[in-house]
């Protein structure tokens, strides 16, 4: 494995702690039980045995027959992490580091969260574990994703709607480290993706990586040799680390990052960071981000809560910068039309987030030959987007409708 | 150029006075830049020893709400970095007040660490802290403040264990800056009780003048603080009375009451102090 991050957290120009004072003492906690528990046998063991037996791990790999037939080029697979309990990835970083929270005897955990699914994933280990919870998230977020405000609340989390700023992901994350400043003696923040101050996105990159090291096995079986494109839609990049990072030493694997492309590059409404961002630093760490010329930080817009933020995680810029990733912007409209894409040609509703990265595989595929194997990954599944998808579509929802 | 430190020269004033410093903390553009000139000249007419302003960014991170909002109101007139320091350059005509910069990375980074030490010098700034940059991370600003003669000032929290805060004040110039609350800026009802110990923890680690803030937002407060501390910080409550009185009102007059009642307490604590320790 390459030795990504030094050990100041550094991935080549981007990561880094840039946190104030109050919180570097429990960043240095952080690193050190963490070092701790990856020595563990025990804490492996409880991570397996809960992705098992609780998350419902190993999440299939699936050959999308008719849609591969449907684009008429490259062979594709779903990987299907929408099919993991709470219904998106999220689950598998929440509960590494839920089990660390408990290692480390916190009695408090608190998130942020966008589209919701952090939040519902933290408030379910929260409950498993019988530790207090608190979920920050932008109004704007608990109004177009109220379907998982409800679910984290019938989880016995608390949540704290922040109506500072753009009121989405962005400043949930700001209140979210505010109230750990507050609170660092006692909580445990569970970030929510490979971003924030080191160690975090090393820590959250290393528990998403089952999902690649699965992909990795099962592909090859199905196949009998490696993929050859690897697409996931980004954020802060946990997903899409998460199925890459084992294949990133196999250099003929190309890795594709699709980020939302909201109403257009063209314009100011998109959260294209990789495509258009430049050098700075937020939320604890040096990375790209969508910010004007004297460094304060643009709004942004995306149709998926879960892509609406004006960074990305440090390791990702790393990647784009180095050329080890490609990078890609998807729209709005396009997305929506590869939701319904994919739920007409293989019955499978897909989260807005994960339909950017089945977006940009509309466009690509028919370009390839049919023996290039893609493998998408399909981080979540739709049900908490109904009501976003209804309204774009302009169908009303009624209750008992 | 040769510089004046002030900062240090101003802490040996009032040593020698046997006062503490008062630095009040306004949000440069709040309500706007002008009025921050006059409240800067007013302040210091009024007792305050020092001046932070505080530099406008989107994303307060370290703030409580009193503070973001006066961030927020700052942004929007326009107090970027460059039109500061021309406001600083123009006050240097008037006063030779030691001023300090409070911001976040971001916007110093996006002005060039080298060319904010250099314009900041020339435009008579004395000292520079940056909520979100611990020493890790902190060269890259650091050595050209140093070689401009401006002092980056560093925060210390009572998290901090005593080992770092030793490793910190090591490299730290001017004064040191100790976080009363663990929490953002925000006015306390109450401080923590063991505040003048954790102080007293910090004179063994280190012979430069210790300030203290975050929460502190009455006279009396100030003047408990005082009686241990080099220097007071005075920030939200401020940005609570310039919200208050806004652009039309006495912004000026109402914080200059506010700082002028701390600075008197903080005068008659020490010389009770003083008296105290003469009778005995
Ligand atoms: C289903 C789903 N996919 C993807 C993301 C984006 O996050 P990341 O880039 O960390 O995978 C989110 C975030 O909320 C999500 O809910």
């Amino acid at each position: 494995m390459p030795a990504f991050p030094d050990t100041h957290g550094h991935f080549g120009d981007f990561g880094g702690k840039f946190v104030a004072e109050t919180l570097m003492p429990a960043l240095f906690e952080l690193e050190q039980a963490y070092k701790e528990a990856r020595r563990d046998p025990k804490f492996h063991a409880d991570l397996e045995r809960y992705s098992r037996e609780y998350v419902g791990r190993p999440t299939p790999l699936f050959f999308c027959a008719n849609l591969t037939a449907k684009l008429g080029g490259a062979r594709i697979y779903l990987k299907r992490e929408d099919l993991c309990h709470t219904g998106a990835h999220k689950a598998n970083n929440a509960l590494g580091q839920a089990l660390l929270a408990v290692r480390m005897k916190k009695e408090r955990i608190s998130a942020e969260t966008g589209a919701g699914q952090h939040g519902v994933a933290t408030a379910t280990f929260s409950a498993l574990f019988q530790r207090a919870c608190e979920v920050f998230m932008g109004s704007v977020d608990v109004e177009r994703q109220a379907l998982n405000v409800f679910r984290m609340k019938l989880l016995g989390a608390k949540v704290t709607a922040v109506d500072s700023g753009t009121k989405s992901l962005k400043d949930a994350m700001s209140e979210a480290l505010r109230d750990w400043t507050a609170t660092v003696r006692d909580t445990y923040y569970l970030i929510g993706s490979a971003a924030g101050p080191h160690p975090y996105p090393m820590i959250v990159r290393d528990f998403q990586t089952v999902i690649g090291r699965e992909a990795r096995r099962q592909i090859v079986k199905h196949e009998g040799r490696l993929p050859d494109i690897l697409i996931a839609c980004v954020n802060g990049g946990s997903n899409a680390i998460g199925l890459m990072y084992p294949f990133i030493k196999d250099k003929n694997v190309r890795m594709i990052f699709v980020e939302a492309g909201g109403l257009g590059i063209n314009g100011p409404s998109h959260a294209a960071t990789l495509t258009l961002g430049t050098p700075g630093v937020l939320h604890g760490n040096r990375t790209l981000l969508l910010q004007d010329e004297l460094g304060q930080i643009r709004d942004t817009h995306s149709i998926a809560a879960g892509l609406d933020y004006p960074g990305v995680g440090p390791e990702l810029a790393h990647l784009r910068d180095s050329g080890r990733a490609e990078y890609a912007a998807v729209t709005d409209a396009e997305a929506l039309e590869a939701f319904r894409l994919l739920c007409e040609t293989e019955g499978i509703i897909p989260a807005l987030e994960s339909s950017h990265a089945i977006a940009y595989t509309a466009k690509l595929a028919p370009t390839l030959p049919k023996e290039q194997v893609i493998i998408i990954n399909l981080s979540g599944r739709g049900d908490k987007d109904m009501n976003t998808v209804a309204r774009a579509l302009g169908v009303p929802l009624r209750e008992g409708g | 150029m040769a510089h004046p430190k002030r900062i240090a020269r101003k802490f040996r004033e009032l040593r020698a006075r046997n006062e503490a410093a008062l630095i009040p903390f306004i949000v440069a553009g709040d309500p706007d830049l002008q009025t921050t000139r006059n409240l800067v000249l007013e302040l210091e007419r009024r007792g305050a020893d020092l001046i932070e302003l505080g530099v406008p960014f989107s994303d307060p991170m370290a703030d409580g709400p009193a503070n973001q909002r006066a961030i927020a109101r700052g942004l929007k007139t326009g107090a970027s970095i460059a039109a500061i320091l021309a406001m600083v350059s123009e006050l240097r005509k008037e006063t030779d007040i030691p001023i300090i910069l409070f911001g976040y990375f971001n916007p110093y980074m996006h002005y060039g660490c080298a060319e904010l030490a250099r314009d900041a010098a020339i435009a008579g700034v004395d000292g520079v802290l940056a909520v979100d940059l611990p020493p890790e991370e902190s060269a890259p600003l650091a050595k050209p403040l140093r070689a401009n003669g401006i002092d980056l000032i560093y925060l210390l929290a009572p998290t901090t264990p005593i080992e770092r805060n030793r490793k910190i004040a090591a490299r730290a110039s001017g004064f040191l800056y100790y976080v009363s609350v663990t929490g953002v800026t925000g006015a306390r009802t109450h401080l923590p009780d063991d505040l003048a110990e954790h102080v007293g923890a910090l004179r063994a680690v280190t012979a430069l003048p210790i300030g203290v803030g975050f929460g502190i937002s009455t006279p009396e407060q100030a003047a408990r603080v005082a009686s241990f501390a080099d220097a007071v910080v005075v920030g939200s409550a401020i940005s609570a009375l310039a919200e208050r009185h806004g652009p039309t009102g006495d912004v000026v007059g109402a914080v200059g009451d506010l700082v002028g009642a701390m600075k008197n307490a903080m005068r008659e604590e020490r010389s009770a102090q003083a008296n105290a320790g003469a009778s005995k």
